[in-house]
């Protein structure tokens, strides 16, 4: 898998690289310069080589004077690009690493603002961390909303997305006040948020950390988006565009190495979606992949330069409550996870799916999801609505929600130290029986030679067959399919200053 | 909703038509709410909570709980006795206007009447990607102890699954010849449920001829009962929808002479 995304790019790749170099903007209708430019090199010269090689060859044969102008051309055809040899190319390259190192050296200084920030104000005095969403839809709303919700006791501030964004093959542009169920992610959005919370933090004494989601067709963008404007928490699973989103499944993971090379370098804590298998299947018979799914991000995590203390891997309360033993189970698959990853901060997530109009019964639920929390020593504690089933939460579900975790994790936060579960017990025996097969379904994979005869990974071959989630994604279907390129080989060949400058670990 | 006839039901005496809720004694009148103000927590806040009690019938009310939230807001709980009474005779029910089939019935009926399969499309349109509720209805698997129409031997489904574009919906429906099309909508924030359900069934208006259209069925937790004709559609499921609701739902409307009997 690892070879596969390492000899191909795609389109969002290169806009990423783009936008490092310092494009940003759109035309009028909304088309940022950055997708301009990739589609007008890629029909030209196409993109095995970088995109980087031909626009900074075409801005030293003077084309433009700079990027923004260049990108206007080509919007309307009036440059050409080429394919430079010999000391023509040496310059190009030399150039683009010198741009596209300029915003490299401001995720370097974002990092290190946050770190200073971090100093200044604290961090949150207990543990779990608090998570609130907001999704107004509207930045201007969302924003004393999450300054609200920081003051009522919430560590950390998820701004989720507008629905569709994900499939959207561009980043949108500026302040946006017309989302659907979620607010698009922007970087003008980003600033503005951060900039509200900065303020908050200060007024709170604690450093408010900001969480928006690094998934879709243009996971690497957002990734650089976030480096940028200093968000410190970013949404971003090995596999939830192609289970969930049906987005090509190459295309995911080559987008997913760049965007977690990104994080990795701007000190970004990533939280993965295993939530999401137990929504949509039943959270017992599921529960196993979960475990395998966090030791897949994990691998990909780590392969991309992500540290133990930057793995926000999920997992969720979502058994059907009416079933015997369900606390006992969740109880169980809650100290599976904390005893795999120790030293991972553990994203841990409310019930969903069994939450009714019967919000009484919701809020106890919610009770017994935050002392699961409290007894297994969880890291980032996602807070339940007790009208999930209803409506984007009122501010009174919030306050009442906070409420509910104060009290728990005051009552019984210190529980986790006296909490040991009896050798044999049922919960250590529930918790073997979750990772025996979750062993044997990473068994399974591994063995899966269907896709061996057409080179494709075994991994490959079981998404392909619907091993996951039930869903069926074959690797040479799905959405963003036509955005991803074979990279050419060869010292001429493919050149991306931002990997090398990632992989370095170098700032010039 | 099935109706299901309870033992000994019969033997109990109706119940009154003139009702007022119940606490912990008969005509006490008792209700609970809670809301919040957009005022900071003092004597005029709590004031103003008893005074929209009193506007809302509650009489006397007793302002249990009052907790600020932050400078600019105070959360209520308000406890009263309406002085409204409800009259059950004035209550307009939607009945299932078609009979609960079993399986077998349903099976029976297509392949009597139609000589061939019903062919069914589903899908999840717009950007909505939750398909918990439509596979509970397509899918063998199925919903509260039914299996979904994949199970029924004259029932052809295709599932579409998320994010289906409305023109993509049209050409599949018509490359299927569907003889039904069955949308989910869940997100409703901005009314996003009603605008893709008008799209769509103008859409399969526009690429039909009259007469023609699939039978249109959309499905969510939060559409209102009875709008069916002012979204186009044919007809509207709720919560809770079961696919065996939905199947003899489907003989009924598409089936010429289907079965009129009610499964017991
Ligand atoms: C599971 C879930 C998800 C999963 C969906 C996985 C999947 N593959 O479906 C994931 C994690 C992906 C998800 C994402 C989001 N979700 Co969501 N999600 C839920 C949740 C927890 C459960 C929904 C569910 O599965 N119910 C169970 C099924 C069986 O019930 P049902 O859908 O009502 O279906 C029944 C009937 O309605 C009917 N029916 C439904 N469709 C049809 C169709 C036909 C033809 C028929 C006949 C019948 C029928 O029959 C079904 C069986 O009875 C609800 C909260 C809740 N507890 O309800 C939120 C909820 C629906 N989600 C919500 C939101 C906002 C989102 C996001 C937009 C969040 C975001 N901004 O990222 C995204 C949207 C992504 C997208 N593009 O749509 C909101 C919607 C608010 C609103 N009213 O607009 C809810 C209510 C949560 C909340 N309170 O905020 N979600």
């Amino acid at each position: 898998m690892v070879r596969l995304a390492r000899s191909h790019t795609t389109v969002s790749v290169e806009r990423a690289t783009l936008r490092l170099a310092g494009l940003s903007g759109a035309d009028h209708e909304g088309i940022p310069w950055v997708n301009h430019l990739v589609d007008a090199v890629r029909a030209e010269v196409g993109l095995e080589r970088g995109v980087t090689t031909p626009v900074f060859d075409a801005l030293r044969r003077g084309e433009a004077p700079d990027l923004l102008i260049l990108a206007q051309k080509a919007a309307s055809g009036s440059v050409s690009f080429q394919l430079p040899d010999g000391r023509g190319l040496t310059a190009a390259r030399r150039a683009a690493r010198r741009e596209v190192s300029q915003g490299i050296r401001r995720i370097d200084r974002q990092r290190v603002a946050r770190e200073r920030l971090v100093r200044r104000h604290g961090d949150p005095k207990q543990t779990p961390w608090i998570y609130l969403i907001v999704a107004t839809g509207d930045i201007d709303e969302d924003i004393p909303q999450a300054q609200a919700a920081a003051r009522e006791g919430a560590d950390v501030i998820a701004v989720i997305r507008s629905t569709g964004q994900s499939l959207l093959d561009y980043v949108p542009e500026g302040a946006t006040h017309e989302g659907y169920a979620g607010t698009y992610a922007t970087q003008e959005n980003f600033r503005l948020m951060r900039a509200a919370l900065d303020e908050t933090s200060k007024e709170v004494g604690r450093y408010i950390r900001l969480t928006n989601y690094a998934s879709g067709l243009c996971m690497p963008e957002i990734a650089v988006l976030a480096g940028l404007e200093r968000l410190d928490m970013m949404l971003n699973d090995s596999m939830y565009g192609i289970l969930f989103r049906d987005i090509n499944p190459v295309r995911t993971f080559v987008d997913q190495r760049f965007s977690r090379q990104i994080h990795a370098r701007a000190g970004i804590i990533i939280n993965t979606g295993e939530d999401n298998y137990l929504t949509t299947a039943d959270a017992v018979e599921a529960a196993h992949t979960v475990t395998v799914s966090q030791l897949l991000n994990e691998f990909f995590a780590k392969e991309a330069g992500l540290q133990d203390w930057q793995l926000g891997l999920g997992h969720a309360f979502e058994i059907v409550p009416e079933i015997p033993d369900s606390f006992r189970m969740e109880l169980a698959h809650a100290m599976l996870a904390r005893q795999l990853f120790p030293k991972a901060p553990l994203k841990w997530m409310p019930p969903t799916k069994h939450m009714t109009g019967d919000i009484f019964r919701g809020y106890l639920l919610d009770g017994f999801f935050n002392l699961v929390g409290a007894m297994t020593g969880q890291s980032i504690l996602l807070v339940g609505m007790m009208t999930e089933a209803v409506v984007t939460p009122f501010l009174s579900d919030r306050d009442l929600a906070l409420q509910n975790v104060r009290y728990v994790l005051g009552a019984a936060g210190g529980l986790v130290e006296d909490f040991h579960p009896p050798r044999d017990g049922f919960i250590q025996t529930r918790a073997r029986t979750v990772l025996g097969e979750a062993v044997g379904l990473l068994e399974a994979i591994v063995a899966d030679t269907s896709g061996r005869s057409g080179g494709v990974p075994p991994l490959l071959a079981a998404i392909g067959d619907g091993t996951f989630g039930l869903m069926k994604r074959p690797a040479d279907a799905g959405k963003g399919l036509g955005g991803v390129v074979e990279r050419a080989p060869g010292p001429d060949g493919y050149d991306n200053p931002a990997t090398t400058l990632l992989e370095e670990g170098s700032s010039r | 909703m099935s109706t299901r006839h309870t033992p000994g039901a019969a033997e109990r005496p109706s119940p009154p038509s003139i009702v007022r809720p119940y606490g912990d004694t008969t005509g006490d009148g008792m209700v609970q709410v809670s809301f919040t103000l957009p005022l900071p927590h003092d004597k005029r806040a709590e004031g103003a909570a008893l005074q929209l009690a009193k506007k809302m019938g509650m009489d006397p009310a007793l302002l249990v709980h009052a907790k600020p939230m932050g400078p600019d807001f105070t959360f209520f709980v308000v406890y009263g006795s309406v002085t409204h009474l409800v009259d059950t005779r004035e209550v307009v029910v939607i009945e299932r206007e078609y009979p609960l089939l079993a399986a077998k019935e349903i099976n029976l009926a297509i392949k009597r009447s139609l000589r061939r399969k019903l062919v069914v499309v589903g899908a999840c349109i717009g950007t909505d990607a939750h398909t918990v509720g439509i596979d509970a209805i397509l899918n063998i698997k199925g919903f509260a102890g039914e299996k979904g129409l994949e199970y029924y031997r004259e029932i052809t489904v295709v599932n579409l699954g998320a994010q289906v574009l409305v023109p993509d919906l049209v050409a599949r429906a018509r490359a299927e010849r569907a003889d039904a099309v069955l949308v989910s909508q869940v997100v409703t924030q901005r009314d996003a449920h009603i605008h893709n359900t008008g799209q769509m069934s103008a859409a399969f208006r526009e690429a039909y001829p009259s007469g023609q259209v699939p039978l249109l069925v959309v499905g969510g937790p939060r559409f209102e009962e009875g709008t069916a004709g002012a979204l186009g559609v044919d007809r509207i499921f709720g919560r809770g929808t079961t696919p065996g609701e939905v199947a003899s739902y489907l003989v009924h409307a598409l089936v010429p002479d289907a079965p009129a009997r009610v499964a017991s």
